[in-house]
């Protein structure tokens, strides 16, 4: 193919300023990222951004989202960048600010304003600890109760519970290590719950221990990698499926390990 | 009273969950109400006689209905509530179960309770998908019809 053919298949029917592509290439891929480090799903990531740049009127942009990489691509424009994302977490509130974002852009949101909505946004508010360690306690209480446990065994059920997410947010915070912090916060709360039913009035050691850890339980992340491949995106599913499988692998080598010591 | 009992406990489950997902606050509620229903018509199915895949398929569709509907309320994306409200359906302890076995050296165990894991999950995320596909369907129907009688108009 010669140059000149190469260059009709590139050239953009409407040539918009320069600085406004990369204005609007800035607000896609943040958007992204903080999608994708939010824990929302690829296919949604993908959406969303390729959405924001039509709506500015940028068309052939490609992206490309897995569990851990961002590559988005405004091909007219010669514009192509990758992220890759380090740490991925929860958090169902930038989610939802992201989409009233997009939202806003639909209805014709000025670029500008745009930007200074993507630099707050990274300051939502969380949940203090103190709030999420007694819901880990309260979700542990309640499974224990849906399992048929007895009311003996709640005390223990809700505090395995609340060790367990306090251990997990603790190590969170110190190391980078995958699989660790639910192995140790799994591994704490099976000596508790055998030594609570050895020495104490526990009755069943099986139901507390599956109760209390079910606040580190990758219940969710299974059915999401099982929601991306139906989707077809086969690379997300697969990642996300063998992250699931490594984290109950994890919290089941911390349980085992305190069964086969006592 | 038991049913009363699963919708008080399977809500205060999800809204839990909502906290440790850093939901947003004006939306715990309506995810805890999601997650209340889809868990009792799982625990209604079961106790018919639905074999687990079947009742949390069931129990999945309703869940998202829920949540389709409260996303339009509450102008928030529908993946919140869904994440929320699938809490109690989700297997998570059956996959603990499935590899404290393998760890445990039981792999006759492990299988089992890892098939179920799959069977399990696979009908969650279909009954959510298949929910999706008909709310999109018949809003692009309402779209279309609309459309029809504007240009008779």
């Amino acid at each position: 193919m010669s140059v000149e053919a190469l260059e009709t298949v590139d050239k953009p029917d409407v040539s918009l300023d320069d600085k406004f592509v990369r204005k609007v290439f800035y607000v896609c891929l943040n958007s992204g990222k903080i999608l994708l480090e939010s824990g929302a799903e690829t296919y949604r990531i993908e959406d969303t951004m390729l959405r924001m740049a039509n709506n500015y009127g940028i068309g052939n942009v490609q992206v490309f989202v897995t569990t851990t990489v961002i590559i988005l691509s405004m091909n007219d424009y010669a514009l192509s960048q990758t992220i890759r994302i380090e740490e991925r977490a929860n958090n169902l509130e930038k989610v939802v600010n992201i989409n009233d974002l997009s939202r806003q852009i639909t209805k014709g949101l000025p670029i500008d304003e745009a930007i200074e909505t993507i630099e707050t946004i990274h300051e939502t508010k969380m949940f203090p600890l103190w709030l999420v360690i007694i819901a880990g306690g309260i979700v542990s209480a309640m499974f224990l109760l849906l399992f048929n446990g007895t009311i003996v065994d709640i005390p223990i059920a809700a505090f395995g519970g609340m060790l367990g997410v306090l251990i997990t947010e603790s190590i969170q915070r110190y190391t980078k290590i995958k699989f660790f912090n639910e192995f140790f916060a799994s591994f704490f709360i099976a000596l508790f719950s055998v030594l609570y039913v050895n020495y104490g009035p526990g009755v069943n050691v099986e139901t507390i221990i599956i109760a209390a850890v079910m606040p580190l339980v990758p219940g969710v992340l299974i059915t999401n990698a099982i929601r991306e491949m139906i989707r077809g995106h086969m690379l997300a599913g697969t990642m996300k499926g063998a992250e699931a499988s490594l984290t109950a692998i994890a919290i089941g080598a911390g349980v085992g390990l305190i069964f086969m010591l006592m | 009273m038991t049913y009363f009992f699963q919708l008080i406990l399977s809500f205060f489950a999800s809204a839990g969950f909502g906290v440790l997902f850093n939901a947003p606050r004006r939306t715990i509620v309506a995810g805890g109400i999601s997650g209340a229903l889809g868990w009792i018509v799982y625990y209604i199915a079961t106790e018919i006689g639905a074999e687990a895949p079947i009742a949390s398929f069931l129990g999945a569709i309703v869940l998202t209905a829920v949540s389709i509907l409260s996303s339009r309320k509450l102008r928030a994306p529908v993946i919140i509530f869904i994440t929320c409200g699938i809490i109690p359906l989700v297997p998570g302890g059956t996959a603990y179960n499935a590899m404290r076995s393998v760890v445990m050296t039981q792999y006759d165990i492990a299988l089992a309770y890892g098939f179920q894991v799959a069977l399990v999950s696979m009908a969650i995320a279909m009954g959510i998908i298949s929910t999706e596909m008909i709310d999109s369907l018949m809003q692009t129907l309402k779209r279309e019809v609309k459309n029809l009688w504007k240009k008779e108009a």
